[in-house]
């Protein structure tokens, strides 16, 4: 059952999406290790680094194209689950600093023996075991997007209703994990890592590891999130997106159907966040912030929501820009992200990707992409 | 109470008001298995509020909502009013516009509607049987392929109605199902609507008395959120009452 | 509740009455001092005698006798600037090189040959500094008349109970009096001699004052206290601190209320844009940012050429913030917001966009920092209410919040603009059946509403940094309000807002600020849940359709 139910993840779009990503997530590491550093294809580790951190954007912004591209959910809330997942595997690595610490504590990490504290919050119980800190990544996220959906599915809050609860509920985890006495490294967040899984964070070898775990992951969520939108239930979410009410007077438990999308999409974030955190080496309180969500919505938007493939190009192609601009013109950066969310939204609301299939498809597009004015 | 047992629908004053305003006050009416039964009113009498309180998208304040006896709808929300097998079809024809034809008549059509088990669903060789018949009876076999938005208004119609059959409800409530169209295609479709009555009760809202007079069948007039009047077409077209709120103006 | 309406009224006419007051108060200082002049010599000539018991005699009398001189004589004394000659019997007060006859005040041009200082041991300065004390009960700016009362009842020194019951016995300020009777009642409260009825009228008197020095004076009885005052003092112990929590309590509504009418000045324009033409405009809070700037540029202008006008800055503020901020938000409108009607996730995204824009275009022309935006002289200062104290500034921007709303509810009820407005929001197709330019109006109502927040903008760079960022800790706010008092209600977002900063000021007692307002957003959350379109809902059919 699962086979089939996974087979039917590989339309063409993703199939070769798919074989891309596997390319890169084997040639990159391979390039970075294996090809002597004046070799013309040699990946340098800082690049490797790099396209890790972007990979694990793009997981997010499949995960987000889930349930904004084919159920209508526009979450400005994604970067919480995202954060959440990023501390789950943060506090994994603080525990496993050990007495290499500055306060060479045997079991506090060094914020709480700064904070004069004596005992390990019980927040933080089991977090030295790898495989309790890879359960609570997805968990924990998933958790809350299943109490947070609950709620708000169920009472039907909708729209921009719910876009603009979610914000509030990044804000305010925002506002909680700055304090220190949340137990959470407060305002610096958890730093300094030193190894993962017995291997130096460091080192090129464990970076280029991370780097094909991380396009994995994407590959894994794009196949997983295919497979959701081409089964039946896929079918019923894109009903929700284009007229909810008709949806529930079919038969279909509307609200179900949310929570359960958004609840696969908060734990695929909060992987995506796991990922994130061993290769830029922090999580801090400023990834809750409601700026970071809302720039997820516009990668999706740019590769073109409702396509999966499309979130994983605008990811990718965003942050690239953003790279190449902040070491170009820093000042302006910001002009061009305003501009990029306004230009798109105005003149290319298919995305990349739904605007290509488009021009390239003669017969009708599929089933997937948006149409241009809701239902409802 | 055996008028209740005995019904398909059963309603009895009920009561409906929005900020002050009386949707429906103290409406009742009986529906018995098998009939056919035309509602008209003049506009704000509250036609549309009815089928809203009986499909659960509103809560009756008071009054009591039975379907075939003794399920009491006013504790139920709209997904599992319509696993009863009350199918609703409303005004404006609202077909899913991004998904094809063939894809609209498969969420329709009868069966498990859990999360898991849909997201787990394939086409059964019997699914797929019924999925033809369907498409034969609303004449869109050649489009099935098809996006629903790209389908002129009356197929958008149809297609709505081949989607109430799939659900194969025991009771259709249909809300202005001829609102813009020709005469061909409302003939068309009290044809249809007679067919599909054979094996199904069906309660028509409509506005069009021609339509209604075409239909033959009992009448109910509601005025103000209330039963003004209520028989044969000729009975209520000459009841003093509605002559007055109604069709005399 | 006299004093304080007398110091509002003050507010209003303070130069005037102050002048008054002050001739009003050396009139009543005058004859008594007239007749207090006897007993002081027979006082200094005690200090000439060079006996510490004597020379404590003479400053206790010197202290009370309310001689004009006695402040000069004992601040020489504490200086070491006071001599004697026992020859003489007179005494002198050094000033500078030269001798001053301590009675009198007139300069003496001979130096006497027995001339020696006045000595104090440990026993005499104290008894001077007590002395000190008792002297600016006496002093002619009832102020400081306030200030001597209120260190007293502090210090409950029973030395000083006879230059307060002098000081009781002369005084005609009511509000210097009270503190003066009060002053006495703790010094009496704690009296060894005193009756038990003494002690229970005090005991009554305090919890007649109130206030935390009431309730520790009568929670800190010592433990030998009989049982009857002891009595009496827990009783008026609890009536205080009744009446402390309703003050704290009102203090607490006030501050919500301030922290609300910021919100709804925030909200305000959102409820307009958001609430009735139901754009979701995300760089409304840029909107605001772009009034407190133009606060600051017409500061800026105003400091350089023409510094009288200072207190005016505001008032000219406000109406060019408007007018910012309404064209940015017409231009906002006609360029990109009108190609996204009818898709609000879409205007949430490119509005966005926008207010990155906006505020990356206000950090490149003024730079990141905060930027400092002065009060006018109006708006600052404080006065006190009963046991709590209302500062103007606070106080003005709830007027002018109330205002605003007033205003704007005007504009929609009574203006053909207005009238356009609801008919255009309500039904559009209808509206430009009957020739009302609906691109026009939609402009318009927009520009009004990124308008109105300009204006808060104003009101804003009084209360909060004027930085590039000021908008975005705004704009949840301003949502969280507007869709809390319900979509499309200006009541609803009136009540909202006042309801969100009272109920945020009472919880950060017990949570904190941060915590408070994580709690406010958790409430909202769930209140949306419980009732999605907010407290003063529009339901219907048409509405749920």
């Amino acid at each position: 059952m699962i086979t089939s139910f996974l087979l039917k993840g590989f339309d063409r779009r993703v199939t070769f999406a798919v074989l891309i990503l596997a390319v890169i997530a084997v040639a990159v590491p391979c390039f970075n290790l294996y090809l002597p550093q004046n070799h013309p294809l040699h990946v340098p580790t800082y690049l490797v680094q790099l396209w890790g951190k972007y990979a694990a954007y793009a997981m997010l912004a499949v995960a987000l194209d889930l349930v904004w591209g084919y159920c209508g959910i526009l979450s400005l809330g994604h970067g919480a689950f995202f954060a959440l997942g990023g501390y789950a595997m943060g506090m994994y690595l603080m525990r496993q600093i050990g007495t290499r610490g500055v306060y060479a504590h045997p079991i506090l990490p060094d914020f709480m023996v700064f904070l004069n504290w004596k005992e390990l919050p019980v927040t933080w119980y089991g977090f030295d075991w790898f495989g309790y800190a890879a359960f609570m990544v997805m968990f924990v996220p998933g958790l809350l997007a299943f109490v947070f959906g609950w709620f708000a599915f169920r009472s039907r809050v909708t729209g921009v209703y719910l876009s603009i609860i979610t914000q509030a509920m990044t804000y305010a985890l925002l506002l909680a994990f700055f304090r220190n006495d949340m137990g959470f490294g407060g305002n610096n967040g958890l730093t300094d890592f030193k190894d993962i899984l017995g291997y130096n964070i460091q080192a090129d070898t464990t970076r280029a590891g991370l780097f094909f775990l991380t396009v994995l992951a994407v590959i894994v969520s794009l196949i997983l999130a295919s497979a959701i939108v081409n089964s039946k239930l896929g079918k019923v979410l894109l009903a929700i997106r284009d007229a909810e009410s008709r949806t529930r007077f079919i038969g279909y438990r509307v609200e179900n159907f949310k929570v359960f999308v958004f609840t696969v999409s908060a734990c695929m974030a909060g992987i995506a966040g796991a990922l994130y955190v061993p290769q830029v080496g922090i999580i801090n309180p400023s990834e809750f912030s409601p700026a970071n969500s809302i720039e997820a919505v516009i990668w999706v938007a740019v590769g073109g929501r409702g396509t999966l493939v499309g979130a994983v190009v605008g990811a990718v192609a965003v942050n690239w820009g953003k790279t190449w601009f902040t070491g170009a013109f820093p000042a302006y950066w910001l002009f061009a992200l305003g501009a990029l969310f306004v230009l798109v939204t105005l003149f290319l609301p298919k995305g990349i990707i739904g605007t290509l299939s488009s021009l390239m498809a003669r017969r009708p597009a599929p089933a997937g992409t948006l149409n241009p004015k809701p239902a409802e | 109470m055996d008028l209740a047992k005995n019904s398909l629908l059963y309603l009895d004053g009920v009561a409906v008001s929005f900020d002050g305003y009386k949707a429906l006050r103290g409406l009742s009416m009986v529906i018995e298995p098998g009939e056919m039964r035309a509602i008209i009113g003049p506009n704000g009498a509250g036609k549309t509020t009815m089928m809203d309180v009986i499909t659960g998208k509103t809560r009756p304040d008071e009054g009591e909502v039975l379907f075939a006896g003794s399920t009491d709808l006013t504790q139920m929300d709209e997904a599992a009013i319509a696993s009863l097998g009350i199918g609703r079809k409303f005004q404006k024809p609202t077909v899913f516009e991004s998904q094809t034809v063939r894809d609209n008549l498969v969420l329709a059509l009868q069966g498990d509607r859990g999360t898991f088990a849909t997201l787990f669903h394939r086409l059964t060789g019997r699914e797929a049987t019924r999925l033809d018949e369907l498409l034969e009876t609303i004449k869109l076999q050649d489009r099935q392929n098809e996006l629903a938005k790209n389908l002129s208004h009356g197929q958008k119609q149809w297609l709505e109605i081949g989607m109430l059959l799939a659900q194969e409800p025991k009771l259709l409530l249909v809300d202005e199902p001829v609102a813009g169209m020709t005469d061909a295609e409302t003939m068309e479709t009290a044809h249809l609507l007679r067919k599909i009555n054979e094996t199904k009760s069906v309660v028509v809202v409509e506005h069009d008395m021609h339509f209604v007079r075409e239909l033959g069948v009992k009448v109910t007039v509601l005025h103000e959120g209330a039963v003004l009047s209520e028989g044969s077409i000729d009975h209520v077209a000459n009841d003093p009452r509605v002559i007055e709120v109604y069709l005399g103006r | 509740m006299l004093h304080s309406a007398r110091r509002l009224a003050a507010r209003a006419f303070a130069p005037l009455l102050l002048s008054f007051g002050l001739v009003l108060a050396a009139l009543a200082w005058l004859p008594s001092a007239a007749v207090a002049q006897a007993p002081i010599d027979a006082a200094l000539e005690k200090l000439t005698t060079d006996s510490y018991s004597d020379t404590i005699d003479a400053i206790q009398a010197i202290a009370v006798s309310g001689h004009p001189r006695a402040a000069v004589i004992i601040q020489a004394l504490q200086g070491g600037q006071l001599a004697f000659s026992a020859a003489e019997k007179k005494v002198y007060v050094r000033v500078g090189n030269g001798l001053q006859e301590a009675g009198s005040g007139a300069a003496t041009a001979a130096v006497p040959a027995d001339l020696a200082d006045v000595r104090a041991n440990n026993r005499v300065r104290g008894i001077v500094s007590a002395a000190m004390g008792t002297l600016t009960l006496l002093n002619p700016d009832p102020a400081r008349r306030l200030e001597a009362a209120a260190s007293v009842l502090k210090s409950r020194d029973v030395a000083s109970l006879p230059a307060l019951e002098q000081a009781l016995g002369r005084e005609t300020d009511p509000a210097v009096k009270a503190a003066f009777a009060a002053a006495r009642a703790a010094i009496v409260l704690n009296k060894a001699d005193a009756s038990d009825n003494e002690r229970v009228a005090a005991i009554d008197l305090i919890r007649k004052r109130g206030g935390q020095d009431a309730l520790g004076l009568l929670r800190g009885l010592p433990a030998d206290t009989p049982k009857r005052v002891k009595d009496a003092a827990e009783a008026g112990a609890k009536v205080v601190e009744t009446q402390l929590a309703l003050w704290s309590g009102a203090q607490n509504v006030w501050y919500g209320l301030s922290l609300g009418s910021v919100l709804l000045l925030a909200a305000i324009g959102l409820a307009i844009t958001f609430g009735v033409m139901g754009i979701i405009n995300m760089a409304h809070g840029e909107m605001v940012m772009i009034g407190a700037y133009t606060t600051f540029v017409v500061q800026e202008v105003i400091r350089a050429h023409a510094p009288g006008l200072f207190d005016w800055s505001l008032t000219i503020a406000i109406p060019l913030a408007f007018l910012t901020s309404g064209l940015v938000g017409v231009i906002l409108e006609r360029t990109v917001i009108r190609w996204l009607y009818g898709r609000p996730l879409e205007t949430l995204l490119a509005t966005w966009g926008i207010s990155l824009i906006l505020m990356q275009a206000v950090r490149t022309q003024f730079g990141a920092n905060n930027r400092e935006v002065g009060a006018p002289s109006f708006m600052s200062g404080s006065f006190d209410i009963g046991h709590m104290s209302i500062t103007w500034g606070r106080l003005w921007i709830i007027v002018f919040a109330l205002a605003v709303f007033a205003a704007l509810i005007l504009v929609l009820k009574r203006t053909p603009l207005g009238l356009q407005m609801r008919a255009v929001t309500q039904n559009r197709s209808m509206a430009s059946a009957m020739g009302i330019r609906t691109p026009f109006v939609d402009a318009l109502t927009f520009g009004l509403g990124c308008g109105i927040a300009g204006i808060a903008g104003v009101a804003l760079s009084q209360i909060d940094n004027v930085s590039p960022n000021l908008g975005q800790s705004y704009i949840i706010d301003s949502f969280m309000v507007v869709v809390f008092g319900g979509v499309g209600n200006l009541w609803g977002t009136l009540v909202g807002a006042m309801t969100l900063g009272v109920i945020n000021k009472f919880l950060e007692p017990y949570a904190g600020a941060v915590l408070g307002k994580i709690l406010v957003l958790v409430f909202i959350i769930l209140f949306i849940q419980k009732r999605p379109r907010g407290l003063f809902a529009l339901k219907g059919r048409s509405v749920e359709a």
